[in-house]
């Protein structure tokens, strides 16, 4: 019992890590590779994972679901769904500042999340959506965690390829610098748009994959916190720009705070209440510590590779042109 | 009518909260290049403070500076030990950093006071009743309290050599350092200035409703969203911005759930992003 | 020793090198003009005098001091004052306003200091109230220099002044920075115009990539082949 409890323990510790592991993939690209601010994240992951909900969860009378659809479907939508709601944040904000990117980003999903919280008839509300089926038989927690394992190795070498091909070449020059690339007549915007709405179907993915693995999803797993700040931690651990640092940074995180949850099971009993807070703090203070002492993260993106071989000149240098006006 | 009128009342009473929080917002973005997300927590901070001061017997009033000072007081210290040295490197970084920021004040916030509501005062206020209009002395309070604040920030942003310096490096950072102005000076007041009003924004959305570690951040994404109506490093633009979110989210609970109200103000926000970015009032992008 | 010296000045913005050793020197009773075809550096060097450029090699003195590596809120109080050929007013403060920020560093009464100014450009007197951002490009280019001279400079650093604006307000210009060099302070600027420039420079310097090409008074340079036909167009 003892021995196949931690081996569960584990299996559920590998299976989650790997789940972050995608959103931190998902993230990689918008931030690490094109520098998008999405702090919404955990508006895409809900989105993922209430309408793969929805759709495959057994029929119910207290909300419009569920409609005992196949999990393929319900990820397909999954996907679907993340990325419509991706184009429309992006139609708005691409043209403009970071800033507004990441206003926009945590403004929807707070607003996913009011209305997973209060309408009822097609979210049930607080009391969540139970009866999730796991896809394609992998019943067995071994199973869906190899099923994770593959789904992250799919998305890591889409990601891999992504970075190495031209269209990862001009997304990381535009974060670089936008006046040249638009200068060499890109379209800066289509290509952002283009990058953020990847990134966010595979974080909708991600959010899919969440609720097969639980069973049940209700929308305290989509407070800011969970999804959003964690992720980020990961990100910057692991290192921006970087696709094995988002691995390895979601795996080490989703460590750290799962410690941290065992660690908290120590503190006395008038703390207990409070060990979510005492937690966050830790992950707040990770996080600052990791931007003042190694913003770069432990594996730091590998400029060499990708870049074109003449580099851009900077904005404001004067052309080398010795030309008579 | 009388719907829309006491509601109405309540629109300006959040418009001046909102009016508070996104003056500082906006300078800080001026001043710094970035949005604060910190700062509903900042505003969280302010109000605890009041509440430390308020236990040990002293009314809100009297609280209200001394927590103006405490709160102040820690901005400068977050902004000299992290932001100071991320400036360095790219104002996006202040992003991760003040969202990170973010939740760990309101962690140890919780920490500290606890994780559940708390109040001021006791007991309930006799209101002021004009007809059918009800209008608590608080309100009266923190509309009066938003007034003098707005005009004291205008005197200092207007004829104060300090103020005008502030507006000079949020116009263009390159010249006010060519005009000699002290930089670090500037965003070291830039923090008092924007903790103090915080410190206002937050005792008054207490004393309104109640005290909660997430109290500032619930209103956050409202006082964005003035900030941009306004248009973004813009702190007078803040004012217009601030009464128009805070009025229209209040009317918007007669035709929709009031859990909403954030969503109207979101709705807003994203109206004016699409139709002008600059905000309500001309000038530089 | 003259009041500015650059000696064999190499420096860029971080990556090459924009300007591959230059000198140059500028006095309090002269006009000083660099010209020289687009990429030469001319304005680059005028942002290495105001310690906006990061110097690899060479050095710069001002009035005996070593300035090679300070910011421009170190220069700005030593006498140097700079005028940038864009963004080179706060858009949103009034003209008085520009006018206090460039005497921010004063602590005596700078009243006098302003009077001058709006004896200099009386155009801003009739407007002292108004937005800097909402006047035409002369009248802008009058607050930046007005801004810049509240500081009692020593020497006057001019990117392209007249940039822009109609031949009047060109005219103009040129007879107020004669103006303003009257009372003492040096002038060193980059012009476009270079002509009707070195018609009231004392001296100039032709700038090619980064190095100097050919330096001598104002009028040897208006009368010598090479520059007139290369540089000033025919």
């Amino acid at each position: 019992m003892e021995l196949s409890g931690l081996l569960f323990y584990g299996i559920s510790l590998l299976t989650l890590a790997g789940i972050y592991g995608i959103l931190s993939l998902g993230l990689n690209l918008q931030w690490g590779f094109t520098g998008q601010f999405n702090i919404g994240i955990a508006g895409f992951f809900a989105i993922g994972a209430y309408s793969t909900a929805i759709l495959t969860a057994a029929p119910s009378n207290s909300f419009v679901g569920g409609f005992d659809l196949p999990t393929p479907v319900g990820l397909l939508v999954a996907v679907i769904m993340s990325g419509l709601l991706s184009v429309v944040i992006g139609w708005v904000t691409m043209r403009l500042r970071t800033d507004y990117l990441a206003i926009a980003t945590i403004g929807i999903a707070e607003i996913i999340r009011l209305l997973l919280k209060n309408e009822d008839w097609l979210t049930n509300g607080v009391r969540g959506i139970p009866a999730i089926p796991k896809p394609l038989g992998l019943d067995s927690p071994l199973a869906f965690l190899i099923g994770i394992i593959v789904v992250l190795v799919v998305v890591y070498l889409l990601m891999e390829a992504a970075r190495k091909s031209p269209w990862g070449r001009v997304l990381r020059a535009i974060r670089e610098n936008e006046n040249g690339v638009m200068a060499a007549g890109k379209n800066i915007q289509r290509f952002r748009l283009e990058a953020f709405v990847v990134g966010s179907t595979v974080m909708g993915l991600a959010g899919g994959l969440y609720a097969h693995y639980f069973g049940f999803i209700s929308p305290e797993a989509f407070e800011p916190l969970f999804a959003t700040f964690l992720v980020w931690v990961m990100l910057i651990a692991g290192g921006s720009g970087n696709n094995k640092g988002a691995i390895l940074g979601a795996v080490l995180i989703w460590f750290v705070w799962s410690g941290s949850e065992l660690a908290t099971g120590y503190l006395p009993a008038e703390w207990q209440a409070q060990a979510g807070a005492v937690r966050v703090l830790l992950v707040a203070i990770l996080l600052q510590v990791i931007l003042l002492t190694r913003p770069q993260g432990l594996l730091p993106e590998d400029m060499g590779a990708g870049r074109t071989s003449d580099p851009t000149p900077k904005e404001g240098r004067p052309r080398k042109v010795p030309a008579g006006e | 009518m009388i719907d829309f009128l006491q509601l109405l009342v309540y629109g300006v009473v959040l418009g001046s909260i909102l009016t508070l929080g996104a003056i500082g917002v906006s300078l800080i973005f001026g001043i710094l290049r970035f949005a604060h997300f910190a700062h509903g927590d900042i505003m969280t901070l302010g109000a605890f403070s009041a509440l430390a001061v308020v236990s040990l017997g002293l009314p809100v009033l009297v609280a209200l500076p001394i927590a103006m000072a405490i709160t102040a007081v820690i901005a400068v210290v977050i902004d000299q030990t992290i932001y100071r040295r991320l400036r360095r490197t790219a104002p996006v970084i202040l992003l991760i950093s003040s969202f990170g920021m973010a939740l760990g004040l309101r962690s140890l916030i919780q920490l500290i006071f606890g994780p559940n509501n708390q109040v001021f005062a006791k007991g309930i206020q006799m209101p002021y009743r004009w007809g059918d209009i009800v209008v608590k002395p608080d309100h009266l309070l923190i509309v009066g309290g938003a007034i003098v604040l707005v005009l004291v920030v205008h005197m200092f942003l207007s004829h104060t050599k300090m103020g005008k310096a502030m507006r000079a490096m949020s116009d263009n950072v390159d010249l006010a350092a060519a005009c000699g102005i002290p930089a670090e000076r500037v965003v070291m007041w830039t923090w008092i200035l924007a903790g103090c009003l915080a410190t206002a924004a937050g005792v008054f959305l207490g004393m309104d409703a109640q005290l909660h570690p997430v109290m500032g951040w619930n209103i956050l994404l409202p006082v964005f969203a003035a900030t941009i109506l306004g248009g973004i490093g813009k702190p007078y633009g803040a004012i217009a911005g601030g009464m128009v979110i805070g009025i229209a989210m209040e009317l918007s609970t007669m035709v929709m759930p009031p859990v909403y109200k954030p969503a109207v103000a979101f709705a807003i926000m994203v109206a004016m992003l699409i139709w002008r970015p600059q905000g309500i009032f001309k000038g530089q992008a | 020793m003259s009041l500015l010296d650059i000696k064999q000045i190499h420096g860029g913005y971080g990556g090459m090198n924009i300007l591959n050793g230059v000198d140059l020197t500028a006095d309090r009773d002269e006009i000083v003009v660099i010209i020289g075809p687009n990429g030469a550096g001319k304005s680059t060097l005028l942002k290495a005098a105001f310690g906006m450029l990061k110097i690899n090699d060479g050095t710069m003195t001002f009035d005996g001091e070593d300035i090679t590596h300070l910011r421009p809120d170190q220069l700005v109080g030593k006498g140097i004052s700079y005028v940038p050929q864009e963004r080179n007013v706060f858009p949103s403060m009034t003209v008085l306003e520009n006018l206090e920020m460039g005497a921010y560093l004063r602590k005596d009464d700078y009243s006098r200091q302003m009077e001058w100014i709006f004896e200099l450009f009386p155009r801003l007197a009739e407007r002292r109230k108004q937005q800097a951002g909402l006047m035409s490009g002369g009248e802008r280019q009058m607050v930046a220099m007005g801004r810049a001279l509240m500081l009692e400079p020593k020497l006057l650093l001019l990117d392209e002044p007249t940039a822009g604006l109609s031949p009047l307000f060109i005219d103009q210009t040129f007879e107020q920075v004669k103006a303003i060099n009257k009372t003492g302070v040096g002038i060193l600027m980059v012009e476009q115009n270079a002509r009707q420039a070195l018609h009231i420079a004392d001296r100039g310097y032709v700038l090619t990539t980064g190095r100097n090409r050919i330096t001598d008074t104002g009028a040897n340079l208006l009368a010598n082949e090479e520059v007139s036909e290369v540089f000033l167009g025919g």
